[in-house]
């Protein structure tokens, strides 16, 4: 298979698994108890002008179908309906804080990808108590939720040492990234955890590989060996999983960003939910989707250009 | 493998153990711990002894528990340990070891039906798919790739969202999001006994397929299942805890301890850290416990 046509069947793919996922969200509404009107107003009631403004935004005049292209042509247009509790359109909502999210999940991606890697080689190639230290971290980090690390950061170095701010993302620039620190560490404790695992493992099995056997044997220094012949080979599992991971840190952000009170997608989605802003959680959760998503895809792709013998679409 | 080979192995690695005692019907009480012990390892076994405590400590909580978690004290509000509160008081002055065994009551029961759910559900798709093959099985797995499309707490998230905050709405929600998980894995392992001679030769024997399933091929992946629903136990214990910290899952005044650590957070931050590190270690503790049991399982599952 030629790339192009590798990658127009990816889209293809990623395609259909978007519209059926959206016809999912928008049909959320029909799940709920009570007619559609009534569940967006909620307890509210609403005047006169807010259920036309409703009946109009979700086209609840028209049959179910034609409401459902109708919806999906105002989000492509950018147009996600209005907030009924902020009154202001949900895209201004989201684009405030998708920034933040993005923060976050990026800077724990980082810190999952140093911190994993780097524990999980030096226990392979340390072994000893060097190996026993960093399994039974992994194993405590991989069994601790988000939320208790969450908690624990705060409670110590926040408040109880005072080296880092408790709440909120701070004013931009170097301060986002000190505000974002502790909230990005709870985060990818577990992924860190999990892929230090996973790199062990991996690490450990290139290095009883014979073209690993016979560097050796012809001389090579230990660390060229590494690097060339252990590592490289090492880095398809430790992808895979790293690629996995980041799609699963947009879920783990909505945990984190409670804790630490970040204006992110996350928090907006709890609040939404707590305040049945109905047009915001289904913005959100669509959002999260196509995220969580397409990140997957992209590491699908990634692979092919990590490893040549990975044939394209190739099921491996 | 049979519990005859099983056993005879164990007494081989063990050169000393007389082999009289294994032969011997009546005298099943070593070789059985020795059995376990195999299965599960030192780890393994301290494991399902801390999760055995754990559980014994909740399903009893109303005989064993000091005092009624839902009594509160103002006077003695965010006591720390004493002889009279083992672990202190939270800010309502309840006693933090008796919300802890109630806790663990909500904790263990609402993972326990969102993975019971999941696997029946999941097992079913799988077997289905696995046997009728073709269309049936490319709509399955077309059914689990979306579900797989949603990260598990937003499932939980969603239901929330609809139903409004309850335990058995983010059950619900989140029993759904972990059946792709289940049927995947299941599915892979019946593929592969259905192409074995035994399934053939039932088939020319005349049985129904729908026989051969859940009599022959249900009880070979058997172990799979049961690995794989303890190991992702775990993981429904994080979500479920998690969606209650956030106050979308269980509702207070009931203990649970995911609610219990959004409390003790609050009692932290004026200085109190209590009942936050309890609960919170309670859930590692458990999360722990049943981890390292699933890997175990999945590792000799894998091995048979």
């Amino acid at each position: 298979m030629s790339f192009s046509a590798y990658i127009l069947k990816r889209i293809g793919g990623l395609l259909l698994v978007l519209l059926v996922t959206s016809f999912l969200v928008f049909g959320l509404l029909y799940l709920a108890p009570g007619s559609p009107l009534a569940f967006i107003l909620g307890p509210r009631g609403g005047t006169p002008a807010q259920i036309a403004a409703v009946t109009q935004q979700y086209h609840l005049n028209d049959p179910f179908i034609v409401r459902y292209f109708a919806w999906l042509g105002d989000l492509f247009r950018g147009n996600l309906g209005d907030s009924i509790v902020y009154r202001q359109p949900v895209s201004d909502l989201l684009f405030s804080r998708a920034g933040t999210t993005t923060a976050l999940v990026s800077l724990a991606a980082v810190i999952i990808a140093v911190v994993g890697i780097l524990a999980g080689t030096f226990a392979a190639l340390r072994g000893g108590w060097v190996d026993q230290v960093v399994s039974t971290l992994a194993a405590i980090g991989l069994s601790t939720p988000v939320f208790v690390v969450g908690v624990a950061l705060i409670s110590l170095f926040a408040v109880g040492l005072g080296w880092f701010p408790t709440f909120g993302v701070g004013s931009g620039g170097f301060d986002t990234i000190w505000h974002l620190f502790l909230p990005a560490v709870a985060l990818s404790v577990a992924s860190a955890a999990y892929l230090a695992r996973i790199t062990r493992t991996a690490v450990n099995e290139e290095r009883t590989r014979e073209h690993v056997q016979t560097a050796t044997v012809r001389g090579l220094s230990p660390r060229l060996i590494v690097r060339r012949h252990v590592l490289r080979n090492a880095l398809i599992p430790i992808t895979t999983v790293l690629g996995l991971t980041i799609a699963t840190l947009i879920a783990g952000a909505v945990v984190v960003e409670n804790v630490f009170a970040l204006d992110g997608l996350g928090s907006l989605l709890v609040k939404a939910i707590l305040q049945r802003d109905f047009a915001v959680v289904q913005a959100v959760v669509l959002v999260l989707v196509v995220a969580f998503v397409v990140v997957n895809a992209i590491v699908d792709v990634l692979y092919t250009f990590i490893d040549p013998r990975i044939s394209l679409g190739s099921k491996q | 493998m049979s519990e005859q080979a099983v056993t005879e192995q164990a007494s081989s690695a063990q050169t000393q153990a007389p082999a009289v005692a294994v032969k011997s019907d009546g005298e099943h009480r070593e070789p059985v711990l020795r059995r376990i012990l195999d299965r599960l390892g030192v780890v393994g076994v301290i494991a399902s002894v801390v999760l055995t405590v754990i559980v014994i400590a909740a399903v009893f909580a109303p005989v064993l528990a000091p005092y009624d978690p839902n009594f509160p004290d103002l006077m003695g509000a965010l006591a720390g340990p004493s002889a009279d509160h083992l672990l202190g008081a939270d800010a309502l002055g309840r006693d933090i070891l008796s919300r802890l065994m109630f806790g663990a009551q909500v904790t263990l029961a609402g993972p326990g039906l969102v993975i019971l759910l999941s696997t029946i559900v999941g097992t079913v798709l799988a077997l289905v798919g696995a046997w009728c093959g073709g269309r049936v099985d490319a709509v399955i797995i077309w059914v689990l790739d979306i579900l797989f499309a949603v990260p598990g707490i937003v499932f939980g998230l969603i239901a929330v969202a609809i139903w409004g905050p309850s335990l058995f709405t983010v059950v619900g929600g989140l029993a759904v999001a972990y059946i792709p998980y289940v049927a995947r894995v299941v599915r892979g392992a019946a593929l592969r006994e259905r192409n074995l001679p035994y399934v053939s030769a039932a088939w020319l024997q005349g049985h129904s397929g729908f026989g051969i399933t859940t009599t022959q091929i249900l009880r070979n992946v058997q172990p799979i299942v049961i690995a794989q629903a303890v190991s992702s136990l775990g993981f429904a214990v994080i979500d479920l805890a998690a969606v209650s910290f956030l106050g979308l899952g269980v509702q207070p005044p009931t203990a649970d301890l995911g609610l219990m650590v959004k409390s003790g957070f609050d009692s932290t931050l004026r200085g109190y850290p209590n009942e936050a590190i309890a609960s919170g270690c309670l859930i590692v503790l458990i999360v722990w416990c049943v981890t390292v049991i699933g890997d175990r399982l999945i590792s000799n599952a894998r091995s048979v």
